[in-house]
Order: structure tokens, then C-alpha cells, then sequence
């Protein structure tokens, strides 16, 4: 029916274009996800997926329940879906093209169900189907009756065979789906979105179809790569990431989780694009005896960096050196060498030391400084040319606090706040 | 034995006036003079301590140090929230300090900064959390204390001087200040026991107290700190 004439009966239609790049795409992540159910996949474009899944039973623990997964992962991914099994490809994929859930064992349930179903379940030529139709052909339990070889002279040896391989009497390989090495994938929004929050829900699908694809190849990964796509100009990238590689969606949405709320957005966003490239080797751990554990909860440093940036959590490290601005750096935390024997030295460090006043020939800081008489000369740094010579004195003032300053010996020997004996 | 020992010797937050709570959740201070006063002989563990400081360099992070050695060398975090200054590793090492446990963070708002401090005390991987956050209301300070139960960690709270009016659910408030000697006076706002009125005097270069101030003080105040 063309377009004109449907808008003529309801006027009210909304047309949309169909977009087949899109439909390949998302039956290319279907497939990445399904893998972890059975490695013998094959697609059926534009909108089939066919999985060998007998040797797949024994591991996640019988028909129904191995079912049920599929089922409750493809509805949480955002797709409707018909789940119909059978012994043979053709066989399942003739039964879920009739649109209902239906499960048969054997060859001879699967000819009893087909029989009263319509021509149009096979994918043959439309040629071939308008010819039997016109020979008062409609239903497949009318064609089995028709003799073989009269069928193989008029519409050619392929159709027989069909049969053969639909009922079991012929083998028919599957070209298996090959997975690729890295995860892309692109959805659009069915509306554009302005807040960062109600983008979660998008990443979440990806998310989830991640993990399985992960889980199909064994692997895991540190770091996602965000990137949002507006209307106009470039896109946004974002990544967040984990101490250790991992596959739990669930652990990678409370990241993103804190990751958005950070986020503003400068533009309202089209579409989300999900990848992830470097993969490290991560196998299954068993599980729990007592069934579903306590979801376990992301790693206290990469919830602060998701939400605080990769750079504001530090460890802390002392260094092997004179000069006390850098006798000490940052360091991943947890990996603190430690290399430096013990020396009296304020708890707090001006990372700029300051410069103080001086009055009547003392530096002051809040009222005149008192110097305790034992000094500390530090020369050091002669030999990358950031040489510095300090006289380091222990310092009180009239209130009580005290401070730990230094007088340059060189120059115009100032005299600077370096550190403060907390 | 009648109910209401039992229930005293069971509960922390249960005492009979004159005397201190009987909680052994506590980490010694490293000074004997201090952990005397405190219920349970040390710092709270599983709540917040409020530490008030009208001027720096007194001696604050001194006085913690011994209890954050002992801390550090548990497998959990020694979180640093947003500190003033910088924490100096050699310095932190000389005290005993193990610097591999030791976490600093950043954040660049003050809402981010009293967001990191609740997921720390919350998330039972930090057995200290240290902080200089800047608190206007005691319902802040409630999630605090309940997060820093939660997750079984020592919260330190450094805040200014002025806060000692106002009130606070922290577990113990102390109110440091430098006396005229140069040694750092330590007085009691607040904890799970009887009232003290009189400060302590403390060296805290030396991890081994001074004599109390006055003893005749203690004895009048009707004091009687519990031993374990």
C-alpha cells in the first residue's frame, strides 16, 4: 500500500523512515549479547537470531530456565521479542515468525504444529508462493501432501530440499556469527534528552549488552568510552573507570551514576555511543553457594574519581631528597614505598612556602615570630640547577602557634613560611 | 545483678551520671592523661569526634597521630578530606604513620567535598576519615555520625572555634587551644560521660602525658574514670 493511499484511509499516521543501518546494528549488539548463551549463533537479518543452544543446557541449568534468562535479558535491553525453539533452524525460525512462543521436541510435534500454519512462515521466492497460491495452496500441511519429485520439476530441486532440511532429514549448517573484537555501539534517543541524569537510561541498555558480549568472550574491561552526540558540532566525550578489570554492569551503572551527576550538558543530546576496547582476560568466578550474594558495591576510590574527576584522589609517598619541598610526591594509592628514615618535620607542608614579613629584624607571621635556637641548613639542588641554601628554623609566635620558616642564604635572604607544626 | 547494670554494661550509650560510658570501641589516643577521660579509654570508634581550633599550629594533627599509626596499620584507608595544607609524607612517616593506607582527596565544591566525606565514613573500607568541612546545620552533622557508624570508621571533624556554641551529635568534642607555656590545652566539650570543666595540658612532642592540671580539680569534679 503506498504511503498517499494509507494517509487517505487515517489521517492521523505517523510516518517514520525506515533506517536498516540502525536495524543491523542493533541485531549486531543482540548478537554480541546472546553470545554468552551459546557460541553457535547466526543471524537471520533484518530481525532473526538463531542459537544452538543443546549444549548450552547443562550450564544454565535446564530449558526453562535458560529461557527465562534470554527472555527477562532481551526485554531489559528494550527489544520485544519471540522466543521459539525447535530441532532444527528452519523449524524454530518458521514457528517464532508466527509470532507466538512455542517450543516443540521432536520432528514429528514440529510437522504437527506446522501443519495448519500459512505458506507465508517459509522465506521462500514470492514467485513461488503466489503460484502455489494460485493452485489453491495455503497452508503447509497442503504442500506435504503434494508429491516430491512434482514439486523438484516445477519449482526446482531447492524446494524439497527446504523440507528435508526443515524436518530433520538433511543437515543444514549455519553460517555461525563472527564477534568482533571491540565493542561500538551507537542508539538513538527517541527524543532529545537535557539532563544528564535521564541519559542513564540509555547507557544502561548498552551497558547491560556490554556485559553479556563480555561475558561471551571471557573477558573484562577497566575503562568505558562515553561519547554523546548533539545536534550540531562535536560530541561529548566522557569514560569512566574501574581499579580492576571487570564485567558487572551493575557496578559499571553506579559509576556512570556518579559520573553524570557531575555532568552539565551543553546542548541536549540526539544519541549515546558506548565503546570499550581494551579487554583483559577475566574468568568466571563460581557462585555463591546460597545463590544471588550482595551485589557488590564499586570500589570506594573509583566511585570519588567517577564523580570527582580521575584526579583528585591521591596516595602519598616520601622521596630520597634534601630539599623538602621535594622530599615528598603523589602516588596511586596503596603503593606508598616509603624509603626515607625519620627527620623532625611539620605535619603540615605549604606546597608554595610563603613570604613573611619582617620587623625589627624578625620575621613575622600574627605578631613577631620567636626562633628556637637550633637551626637547619639545607644546600642542596646544585646538580639539576634548582639549587636552593635555607637556613630552617622552628618558630612561635605570641599565641602559640608554631611554624616551620626558613631564611634564604643567598639573594636578598628572605625569609619565608614553609610549614606549620600542627 | 539488677536490670539496670546489665543494661549499662551492655549498652554504650547508657551511664550513670559522674561516671563514663562503658564502651570499649575505642582507640587509645596514645596519651595516658587523655585516654583517662575519654569513655572506653581513646578516641570513638564507629562515630564522629569534633576536634575546634581557633588557631592552627597548636598541635591538632600531633595529637592524633599515635592513634592514626595504630589506625594505619589496619587494612583499611586513612582518608584525608580536602585538607587545609598539605600532609607531609615525612613527616607522617617519622610518626609512624604507614603512608601506603593513606588516601588524599581533592574535590574542587563544597558539596562534593561533604559527599566524599559521607561515602567515606559510609563505605567500611576507611578506619579514619579526617575532614575540614564547613557545616552549618546539625542535620549534616547527624548523617555524619550515622554514616561513620555505619561504616565503622573514626570520623575527625577539625571546625572552628566558634562551633563550640553550637550544638553537635558528635560522639566527643574537644576544644584545642595553646596556652601560654606553648603546651597544647586540651578541654572536653562534650562526651558519652560527666561533664569536665577543667582542661588538660598535654606535650604532644611526647607520646607520655604531662601531670594532669590540677588534681585537686578531678577529685572535686566527682569524676571517677573507668579502667579496663
Amino acid at each position: 500500500m503506498a504511503v498517499a493511499a494509507a494517509r487517505a484511509l487515517v489521517p492521523e499516521l505517523v510516518v517514520l523512515p525506515r533506517d536498516e543501518a540502525a536495524e543491523r546494528q542493533a541485531l549486531d549488539g543482540l548478537a554480541g549479547w546472546a553470545w554468552q548463551f551459546s557460541p553457535q549463533l547466526s543471524l537471520r537479518p533484518p530481525r532473526a537470531l538463531l542459537l544452538e543452544v543443546g549444549a548450552s543446557l547443562k550450564l544454565f541449568g535446564g530449558f526453562d530456565a535458560l529461557l527465562e534468562r534470554l527472555r527477562s535479558g532481551v526485554t531489559g535491553l528494550g527489544y520485544q521479542a519471540v522466543l521459539a525453539s525447535a530441532p532444527t533452524p528452519l523449524g524454530a525460525l518458521c514457528l517464532a515468525r508466527c509470532g507466538r512462543d512455542i517450543h516443540v521436541q521432536t520432528p514429528d510435534e514440529l510437522r504437527r504444529v506446522l501443519v495448519p500454519l500459512p505458506l507465508s512462515l517459509f522465506d521462500w521466492d514470492s514467485a513461488v508462493l503466489d503460484s502455489l497460491q494460485g493452485m489453491g495452496v495455503r497452508r503447509i500441511g497442503e504442500l506435504l501432501r503434494l508429491p516430491r519429485d512434482g514439486l523438484a520439476r516445477r519449482f526446482g530441486a531447492a524446494t524439497p530440499g527446504y523440507l528435508d532440511r526443515l524436518f530433520g532429514r538433511l543437515p543444514d549448517p549455519q553460517l555461525p556469527y563472527a564477534l568482533p573484537q571491540t565493542f561500538r555501539r551507537c542508539l538513538q534517543l527517541p527524543a532529545e534528552v537535557e539532563t544528564a541524569a535521564a541519559l542513564l537510561f540509555a547507557l544502561q541498555r548498552l551497558v547491560q549488552e556490554l556485559c553479556g558480549w563480555l561475558t561471551g568472550q571471557g573477558a573484562g574491561v577497566q575503562r568505558l568510552a562515553i561519547r554523546l552526540h548533539h545536534r550540531e558540532g562535536q560530541g561529548t566525550q566522557l569514560s569512566v573507570g574501574s581499579g580492576r578489570p571487570g564485567r558487572d554492569a551493575g557496578l559499571f551503572i553506579e559509576l556512570l551514576r556518579e559520573r553524570l551527576t557531575r555532568l552539565v550538558l551543553e546542548s541536549p543530546v540526539t544519541g549515546v555511543e558506548l565503546y570499550a576496547d581494551q579487554l583483559s582476560e577475566l574468568h568466571g568466578c563460581s557462585g555463591d553457594l546460597f545463590g544471588d550474594s550482595r551485589k557488590a558495591a564499586p570500589d570506594l576510590i573509583d566511585r570519588l574519581r567517577a564523580r570527582l574527576g580521575g584526579n583528585s584522589v591521591h596516595g602519598l609517598d616520601t622521596v630520597a631528597e634534601h630539599r623538602p619541598e621535594r622530599a615528598w610526591r603523589y602516588c596511586e594509592p596503596g603503593t606508598a614505598q616509603q624509603p626515607v628514615a625519620a627527620l623532625y618535620r611539620p605535619l603540615w607542608l605549604l606546597p608554595v612556602p610563603r613570604r613573611l614579613q619582617v620587623r625589627d629584624g624578625r620575621p613575622c607571621l600574627q605578631g613577631p615570630l620567636q626562633l628556637q635556637p637550633d637551626r637547619e641548613r639545607i644546600e642542596a639542588g646544585w646538580w639539576d640547577g634548582e639549587d636552593i641554601r635555607r637556613d630552617y628554623f622552628i618558630a612561635v609566635n605570641a599565641a602559640g602557634s608554631r611554624y616551620w620558616v626558613y631564611r634564604e642564604l643567598t639573594g636578598e635572604r628572605r625569609w619565608f613560611l614553609h610549614g606549620i607544626f600542627e | 545483678m539488677n536490670t539496670l547494670d546489665t543494661l549499662m554494661q551492655q549498652r554504650a550509650d547508657l551511664w550513670r551520671g559522674g561516671e563514663l560510658s562503658t564502651t570499649t570501641h575505642t582507640v587509645s589516643t596514645g596519651f595516658a592523661a587523655l585516654d583517662e577521660q575519654l569513655p572506653g579509654g581513646g578516641w570513638p570508634r564507629g562515630a564522629l569526634t569534633e576536634i575546634l581550633l581557633t588557631r592552627v599550629g597548636v598541635g591538632a594533627l600531633r595529637l592524633l597521630m599515635p592513634a592514626l599509626a595504630a589506625l594505619s596499620r589496619q587494612e583499611r584507608w586513612l582518608n584525608w578530606v580536602a585538607p587545609p595544607y598539605l600532609p607531609y609524607a615525612p613527616a607522617l612517616a617519622a610518626a609512624g604513620v604507614q603512608l601506603s593506607r593513606i588516601l588524599l582527596v581533592h574535590p574542587d565544591a563544597r558539596q562534593d567535598g561533604l559527599w566524599a566525606v559521607e561515602q567515606s565514613l559510609r563505605s567500611g573500607t576507611c578506619s579514619a576519615v579526617l575532614a575540614w568541612p564547613v557545616i552549618d546545620d546539625t542535620g549534616t552533622l547527624r548523617r555524619l555520625q550515622l554514616a561513620a557508624e555505619a561504616g565503622d570508621s573514626a570520623g575527625f571533624l577539625f571546625r572552628p572555634g566558634h562551633m563550640a556554641q553550637r550544638p553537635s551529635p558528635a560522639a566527643l568534642r574537644l576544644q584545642l587551644d595553646s596556652d601560654a607555656r606553648g603546651r597544647l590545652s586540651v578541654r572536653i566539650l562534650k562526651r558519652r560521660g560527666a561533664h569536665r570543666t577543667t582542661p588538660l595540658l598535654l606535650d604532644p612532642d611526647h607520646v607520655h602525658p604531662l601531670a594532669l592540671h590540677t588534681p585537686a580539680a578531678t577529685a572535686a569534679g566527682g569524676i571517677q574514670p573507668q579502667r579496663h
